[in-house]
């Protein structure tokens, strides 16, 4: 038990917004710039090799296409830990983390769908079918736009972060719907190819590019998810300061 | 230019409020109307600030600009509530009025800015108005009647929720209306401090 | 009046403000059709106007209530009734600027909608064409709801069932508009021009209306 609570105590030490801030200030640039180096290697990776001789050059969409609806349903689960954070451990910077990540979920969202769209018109014949997996994704992109509402439409961050919170636990349902739709239900959504339990079903070829992109994504999303955060905890820091300078005025200047 | 009101009565529903009330007031002048809680103070502030319909009587402008047909388009009305939004900064609220208002022929208002020091808040105009308390916004409202330029200032309960500091303050506001030349009618319960000025005991309707 | 203008814009895009809020509705709407009546491709392009029509309609009936209420709630009612600029014209502002902040939104998101719809490019643009002309005439008379409504503590609902009758003539033309285009015989312009009058025609009626009923509700 004593252990248990050592380890609270570090990790509630690095939630302290101050040393947060600091943190972040150290990590960003290196972030960015392992970033950066990840994409240039993963963007030159799926321009060099060969198309698919069923799809031709719309294949590459794919690269694109793939990271942003893995971060898409990955970013709903730091979202739905974050919100565990404020509801179970009152974690200072897990509701921080929670408002951060939602416009950035949203983006990346949208990012899979416009892809897979337009993808889907030369391949299907159609912009959009309502099967599954593109349903459900929507469905995920429609919760992101709520909480964001939400979030919006509350002036105190405190209570506004309890109610997300929840909203953000119920809506995580979706997720493994999102992730198994494409097994459950016989849809016009291909199936998983490459985190399979028998390995990956996609040809080496693809794969490399794939997964070059997954990491870039996946470190675009840190950085961006850091800076958010940094972002959100200087914006709620100006509020405070503006109260208090709304407290402040006219005092000296109308002592009785 | 006078305010001159004649034999006014109004009613609410079935009820008549207050009955033949006269009065005539000249430039420098303020008018204070006491009386105990639903004396129809507020009733009389709305009938002459055009806000409610009078049931008898005649409400004019002597000797004021041409093309005004009623006092009401050269008045300020302060009511209980602020009119100001809480998610617009003061500035943005204080600009808007500014040039929704406009000035009335005879005076100019003063910038928002200058408004912000007039009531001793000159280094928060660009907060948003729901960050200020109460009090505060209250003077912020006061601001409002100093931007946009009316010869007449209607005013409900101006003072409550206000400290003494800030109800001085304001009473210095009203006089320096008054010597310009402006007119006041403000309901209170507080004595507003104002040296010259006639009094309206309203003490409702019996029937 | 620029200066009204550009406040309710202003009050609309803030935090808490209802311009969002209306084309998230819209898209949940739109969304869910299709739940129901099942993923039959060729169905939903057929039915996809119609759609686009009757969600865009709930959706600017949203923020209706809140036009005048909002205002009566602060005390600025009070202060736009009192002066000599004509309150028709305040009213007519404050519509172009709700309309702008929330009907505008919708107008742009529709063509997204129409692709999950499975429609295709002409009716697509028809029914964005439709939806520009006729969504005004929605809030012109929704502002007269909202300005019966004006006083009552819980007069969105009311809003919505004193509006929706009357918004029936733009949704019956709007869609017969659409479907003028997309099918060859009918021809497209007489319903949809029957559809700009109608604006036109609310845009001088509504004010009006809506002016008479603020006078009457002052307190």
């Amino acid at each position: 038990m004593n252990e248990t609570s050592l380890a609270i105590r570090k990790f509630s030490d690095l939630a302290n917004p101050t040393r947060f801030l600091a943190l972040a200030a150290r990590v960003l640039p290196w972030l960015a710039v392992l970033t950066v180096v990840c994409f240039a290697i993963g963007l030159w990776l799926s321009f060099t090799t060969e198309g698919d001789y069923q799809q031709g050059e719309t294949v590459r969409i794919m690269y694109v296409h793939v990271p942003s609806a893995w971060l898409s349903m990955m970013c709903y689960t730091v979202m739905a830990i974050s919100a565990l954070g404020t509801l179970v451990w009152r974690h200072p910077l897990a509701d921080v983390s929670a408002k951060a990540a939602a416009p950035i979920g949203a983006s990346f969202t949208f990012l899979a769908l416009v892809t897979g769209s337009l993808w889907g018109k030369p391949m299907w014949g159609t912009w959009w079918v309502w099967d599954a997996r593109l349903t459900s994704v929507f469905v995920l992109f429609l919760m992101y736009l709520g909480v964001i509402a939400l979030n919006r439409a509350m002036e105190d961050p405190a209570r506004s972060a309890r109610v997300s919170a929840v909203l953000v636990l119920v809506g995580f349902v979706n997720i493994p719907i999102i992730k198994f739709s494409v097994d459950w239900w016989n849809t016009l959504h291909q199936p998983a190819s490459v985190f399979r339990l028998d390995g990956p079903t996609i040809d080496p070829e693809f794969l490399w590019p794939l997964m070059a992109m997954a990491i870039a994504f996946t470190l675009l999303f840190f950085s961006l998810h850091v800076a958010a955060m940094r972002n959100e905890i200087w914006r709620r820091r100006v509020t405070s300061l503006r109260r208090q300078a709304a407290r402040n005025a006219g005092r000296e200047t109308l002592a009785p | 230019m006078r305010l001159l009101v004649e034999g006014l009565s109004a009613r609410r529903g079935e009820d008549l409020i207050f009955n033949d009330i006269s009065f005539a007031l000249a430039p420098g002048e303020a008018l204070i109307v006491t009386g105990p809680n639903g004396s129809g103070k507020s009733t009389l502030l709305r009938v002459l600030a055009g806000l409610l319909a009078a049931e008898s009587g005649r409400l004019y402008i002597d000797g004021g600009p041409t093309g005004f047909k009623h006092p009401h388009e050269l008045s300020h009305y302060l009511g209980h509530r602020n009119a100001m939004k809480r998610e617009l900064t003061v500035e943005e609220n204080l600009s808007f009025w500014q040039s929704f208002l406009g000035d009335s022929p005879g005076g100019a208002g003063i910038s928002t800015a200058a408004a912000g020091e007039a009531v001793g808040l000159g280094g928060i105009t660009h907060l948003p108005f729901g960050y200020l308390s109460a009090g505060q916004q209250r003077r912020m409202a006061m601001a409002k009647l100093l931007v946009a330029h009316r010869p007449i200032w209607i005013l409900d309960e101006p003072t409550a929720a206000l400290d003494a500091g800030a109800d001085r303050l304001f009473s210095e506001l009203v006089a320096a209306h008054l010597e310009r030349g402006g007119i006041v009618i403000a309901a209170t319960h507080q004595p507003l401090g104002i040296g010259q000025s006639q009094a309206l005991q309203m003490k409702g309707f019996v029937h | 009046m620029i200066a009204l203008f550009f406040r309710d814009l202003k009050l609309a895009v803030r935090a808490g403000g209802g311009a969002m809020l209306g084309v998230l509705f819209f898209m949940t709407v739109v969304a869910v059709i299709p739940f129901g009546v099942g993923p039959d491709l060729n169905l939903l392009a057929r039915i996809g106007p119609a759609i686009l029509w009757i969600g865009a309609l709930l959706a600017s009936l949203l923020g209706l209530d809140r036009l005048f209420q909002a205002e009566r709630e602060d005390g600025s009612l009070d202060l736009l009734l009192m002066q000599e600029t004509p309150l028709l014209l305040t009213v007519f502002v404050k519509c172009t600027a709700h309309w702008s902040a929330t009907g505008l939104p919708l107008v742009v998101a529709s063509p997204f909608l129409g692709l999950f719809m499975n429609m295709n490019e002409l009716a697509i643009g028809a029914t964005m064409a439709t939806l520009l002309a006729g969504t005004p005439a929605i809030t012109f008379i929704g502002a007269v709801g909202a300005a019966v409504a004006v006083a009552l503590p819980r007069g969105g609902l009311l809003v919505s069932i004193l509006v929706l009758p009357l918004a029936v003539p733009v949704l019956i033309f709007g869609i017969s508009a659409v479907y003028a285009a997309i099918e060859d015989p009918a021809p497209f312009l007489p319903p949809f021009m029957i559809l700009m009058a109608i604006t036109l025609f609310f845009a001088v009626i509504g004010p009006v209306a809506a002016a008479a009923a603020l006078r009457h509700s002052a307190d």
